[in-house]
């Protein structure tokens, strides 16, 4: 009897918007957040933190921001990692040429470019859909990445295009250990989080949304097609863009344009339909699911007693599960892990009695 | 060498390599048509096919006991890969498209990114990731006729790829309007229950289709594959085909090959001409961005007609 | 029947033609819409009454004529503008966000009158969130008026096709506009959903004043509710006025022989 709605009214429009309408929802997840930002720290030991909690974080972000180009408005993109790159190549040139300038201003001007890259991008999204826009997209990936190698003044004419972030400090504290960087994308991807899902519970979602089922009706009930698809693709790009700014400053630190790869694109991709088209909560899972799937590959493998394995079979294994598991996704819950979660709560809700 | 010359010479490259890339896009076209789905996995369709020639070829004289330069084992590989882009054909069909049927095509299309992920883990989990060569015999040499009469370096292994990509196109063109099979899937991209009164079974129309494309992944990673190695990245070239079907529609075979001769040359002549100005690598871009500009120009693409959506 | 006092000439059509590739579906249309009343369009399948609604609020744009809205005269109608105009319509087809529940689509016909910006949203403070609940408590007057309380968090997709219409008459109702154009929005529905439609048509159409734009295939109901009744066949006007002339029409009768949908007398 611990989950039930029972005695809740919603006397208000207002109670009823709230995005955890029931207050269990509530205080479970204000205890998730509160084991975020003070538990981990003080638990969490530096490989948790580095190679798992901050790299699932930057993608939750990569993935909310196509989430939001591609669950909500239902424009296809392949291009996710070229913004990454953008706005982690952006921040760095803010960094550098403009010292004075404090990083958190310089983290949203790297996501302002990648939006406005997404913007140029996205205008052909006027005259096509679907797949075309996808071949568009594509355009982004290759293009974007190959002007951040072939123009050596973007990585400071440093060799192949590397660069190196600079140190994070903001009024004379330097954020060099792994709890403070971890805190760090902690805070922003909340503040994102939020954002988002607050856009895409007000008018924007909502034109977003109709714009994704039904263009032609969309236009019929006044939603202007153009302006609304284009702020989707600056928002996303920009949820992408601090994404890359993130992975640069807060994750691997030394990185070069070929990181922000078709491939990891398509595992963004990837990280969207597995968690849930569509879904804020989605995009957390999905990027969790994601980033840890071949971790925990790695620990099966190395603890199966076999040097017979051959060399690379991790990584093809690794392939073909992504693979087998966006069809497996597709096939059996297009809506992904966040219906998943949702059908249990339902069933929680009904326990102990089915009925 | 005259400007003029050196111009015809990089054109007349161009083209030759446009006609592979309509042989690839030719695969994509065929499953359009016959099952609606924008094939991704395409490209790793080649790569698995020529991976699994050169594997092959590699294994098979320990498997038999053959002389490593026998004749007979060419065919016994080739036999092989043709079987196992059966076998794939039958899978996907059974396995990826029949418990998708009449699902959205936006998510048919992620379905076979995935499909291309699974593919290129495959090929290389069996057969390895190493780059190999392939060596079909025809060496990458000039012309000497052509160098004799006209001063231009053409070369032989193009014009004989250039050959093959001809003649199969025109052998499925000659197929799909004179074959049962043929008349069946035109009638399914029209329409599948018109489809159904030809009397073949939807679910037989493709596994034939995709086994066909198959065979045109087989070829196309043949040809790729001698010239450039069997590679991982051979996957990139077939995402080429991709612009191409946008210049020339996804449903037009004359479409994929208008389409492969423009991505081609234009892409050697961007190359060769803007190249320089850039530091190179012009070639990775070019086809793409040209197919964005040239959508936003006319979005129906060469062949296709405008219309109104119907409400 | 009308308590209301029909109004001056609000919408007008002059000689307006259509054609799809080789397909005449309009062919030199000229008819008007009064303020207040409830306009009818009938006529054989494939006569052109969809495509006729559709160039009225600017979906298809018609090759020649013009339109003249709340007095002004364009070539064609840009759906936006419309929209702002106060026109508001249902489709044949349902034209629903099938991913979206029943209250979101609603709500999507009040986004016109929505003025935060997407900063203000992502913020959800103050103006925006009072602007959210205003609006929210119009979108539930809808809901209440049109009896679907109990199913406003449900997606619209797994409404059977009676209910998904009247959702669809609620977004076009949630935009609160002057001009309201119904394509067929009781087809394929049970008897007892037709007059519930019929009422809730009505209702809009007197108390609120909101001239109505209709095309239907039950005579009953055209022969009820209508002020005046367009005919068409075959791309071309071959009827127009009082809902009782047109039926005596021999012209129309001719064009309805052999058609069942022509009934001998009131529903
Ligand atoms: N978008 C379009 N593209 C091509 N042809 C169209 C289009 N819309 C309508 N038509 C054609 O125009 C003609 C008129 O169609 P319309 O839908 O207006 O008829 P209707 O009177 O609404 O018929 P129904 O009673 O069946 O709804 C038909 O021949 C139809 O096939
Ligand atoms: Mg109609």
């Amino acid at each position: 009897m611990l989950y039930r709605e029972a005695g809740q009214f919603k006397s208000s429009y207002a109670d009823d918007q709230r995005i955890f309408p029931l207050r269990q929802d509530r205080h479970a997840f204000w205890a998730l957040l509160a084991a975020a930002y003070v538990g981990v720290p003080l638990l969490a030991n530096d490989y948790w933190l580095q190679a798992i909690l901050t790299p699932v974080l930057i993608f939750s972000l990569a993935a909310l921001g196509l989430n939001i180009l591609t669950g909500y408005a239902g424009q296809l993109s392949l291009g996710s990692a070229a913004f990454m790159a953008v706005g982690a190549f952006a921040a760095y040139n803010f960094m550098l040429r403009l010292p004075w300038m404090p990083f958190p201003l310089a983290f949203v001007l790297g996501g302002v470019t990648a939006a406005l890259a997404g913007l140029l991008f996205g205008l052909p999204s006027f005259r096509i859909k679907g797949y075309y826009l996808a071949v568009a997209t594509l355009a982004a990936q290759f293009f974007i990445i190959w002007v951040l190698t072939k123009f050596p003044w973007f990585s400071n004419y440093s060799s192949s295009g590397v660069i190196t972030a600079q140190v994070l400090s903001l009024a004379g504290y330097k954020f060099l250990t792994p709890v403070s960087k971890y805190l760090l994308v902690l805070i922003c991807v909340s503040l994102f989080a939020l954002a988002a899902k607050n856009m895409t519970r007000c008018a924007i979602g909502r034109a977003w949304m109709a714009v994704r089922d039904m263009d032609v009706a969309a236009s019929v009930v006044g939603i202007r097609l153009m302006p609304v698809k284009l702020l989707a693709f600056a928002v996303s790009s920009f949820y992408c863009g601090l994404a890359g700014v993130l992975y640069a400053y807060c994750y691997i630190g030394t990185v070069e344009p070929e990181a922000f790869s078709l491939d990891l694109s398509f595992r963004i991709l990837f990280m969207v339909i597995v968690g849930g088209m569509g879904s804020i909560l989605g995009s957390f899972l999905g990027a969790a699911f994601i980033v840890l799937l071949p971790i925990g590959l790695d620990h099966i493998l190395s603890a199966l007693p076999g040097a017979w394995l051959p060399a690379g079979f991790g990584s093809n294994l690794q392939l073909m599960l992504f693979g087998g598991l966006i069809i497996f996704f597709l096939i059996v819950e297009p809506q992904g892990l966040a219906r998943l979660w949702q059908i249990a709560k339902e069933k929680l809700r009904l326990w102990p009695f089915p009925h | 060498m005259s400007e003029l010359q050196f111009f015809a010479e990089v054109l007349t490259g161009g083209l030759l390599s446009g006609l592979l890339y309509a042989l690839v896009a030719l695969g994509f076209v065929l499953i359009y048509k016959a099952s609606g789905v924008f094939n991704f996995a395409q490209g790793a369709m080649v790569f698995f096919a020529a991976l699994t020639y050169v594997g092959c070829l590699e294994k098979l004289p320990r498997w038999t006991g053959l002389a490593a330069d026998s004749v007979l084992l060419v065919w016994l590989a080739l036999l092989l890969a043709l079987a196992a882009m059966l076998l794939l054909a039958l899978a996907i069909e059974r396995l990826v498209l029949r418990p998708l049927v009449n699902q959205p095509p936006q998510t048919l299309f992620m379905a076979t990114i995935g499909l291309a992920y699974f593919i290129e883990g495959l090929a290389q989990g069996v057969w390895g990731a190493n780059v190999r060569g392939l060596e079909l015999g025809i060496q990458d040499v000039p012309m000497d006729w052509v160098l004799d009469h006209t001063g231009m370096i053409v070369s032989r292994f193009d014009l004989f790829a250039a050959g093959v990509a001809a003649t199969l196109v025109t052998g499925l063109a000659l197929f799909f309007r004179h074959s049962r099979v043929g008349r069946a899937l035109r009638a399914v991209a029209d329409d599948h229950q018109a489809a159904l009164s030809v009397g073949i079974p939807l679910a037989t129309i493709w596994r034939i289709v995709w086994a066909i494309a198959g065979f045109v992944a087989l070829v196309s990673g043949l040809i790729w594959g001698a010239r450039n190695g069997v590679q991982f990245a051979l996957t990139y070239t077939a995402l080429k085909a991709l612009p191409v079907l946008i210049l020339g529609g996804f449903e037009s075979v004359p479409g994929a090959i208008v389409g492969g001769l423009i991505v081609g040359a234009s892409e050697k002549l961007a190359e060769v001409y803007i190249g320089p100005w850039v530091g190179g690598g012009v070639e990775s871009w070019f086809p793409y961005m040209l197919a964005l500009l040239f959508l936003l120009i006319r979005p129906e693409g060469l062949f296709g007609e405008k219309h109104m959506d119907r409400v | 029947m009308a308590a209301r006092a029909i109004g001056p000439v609000m919408l007008e059509l002059r000689n307006i033609a259509l054609s799809f590739g080789g397909v005449q579906a309009l062919r030199g249309i000229s008819f008007d819409v009064r303020q207040h009343e409830i306009r009818a369009i009938i006529g054989p399948n494939g006569a052109g009454k969809s495509s006729l609604l559709n160039v009225i609020n600017g979906v298809y744009v018609p090759q020649q004529g013009e339109i003249v809205f709340q007095g002004r005269v364009r070539r064609r109608m840009d759906r936006h503008e419309a929209a702002r105009q106060g026109m508001a319509r249902t489709f044949q087809n349902i034209a629903l966000f099938k991913g979206m529940s029943v209250l979101d689509n609603i709500m999507t016909g009040r986004l016109l009158k929505m003025r935060c910006n997407f900063l203000q949203q992502a913020l959800y403070w103050g103006a925006a969130q009072r602007e959210e609940i205003a609006h929210r408590a119009r979108a539930e007057e809808i809901i209440e008026f049109l009896e679907i309380e109990h199913l406003r968090k449900t997606p619209v997709g797994r409404l059977p096709y009676g209910l998904q219409k009247r959702v669809e008459l609620g977004r076009a109702l949630a935009a609160e506009p002057c001009l309201l154009l119904l394509d067929e929005p009781m087809a394929g529905m049970n008897v007892e959903e037709k007059q519930d439609m019929c009422r809730y048509i009505l209702d809009v159409n007197q108390e609120l004043g909101t001239t109505v734009v209709l095309i239907e295939h039950d005579m009953g109901v055209v022969m009820d509710l209508s002020d005046r009744v367009l005919v068409l066949d075959y791309g071309r006007k071959i009827g127009d006025g009082r809902p009782a002339e047109v039926r005596a029409d021999p012209l129309v009768v001719a064009a309805y022989l052999g058609n069942p949908s022509m009934p001998e007398g009131h529903a």
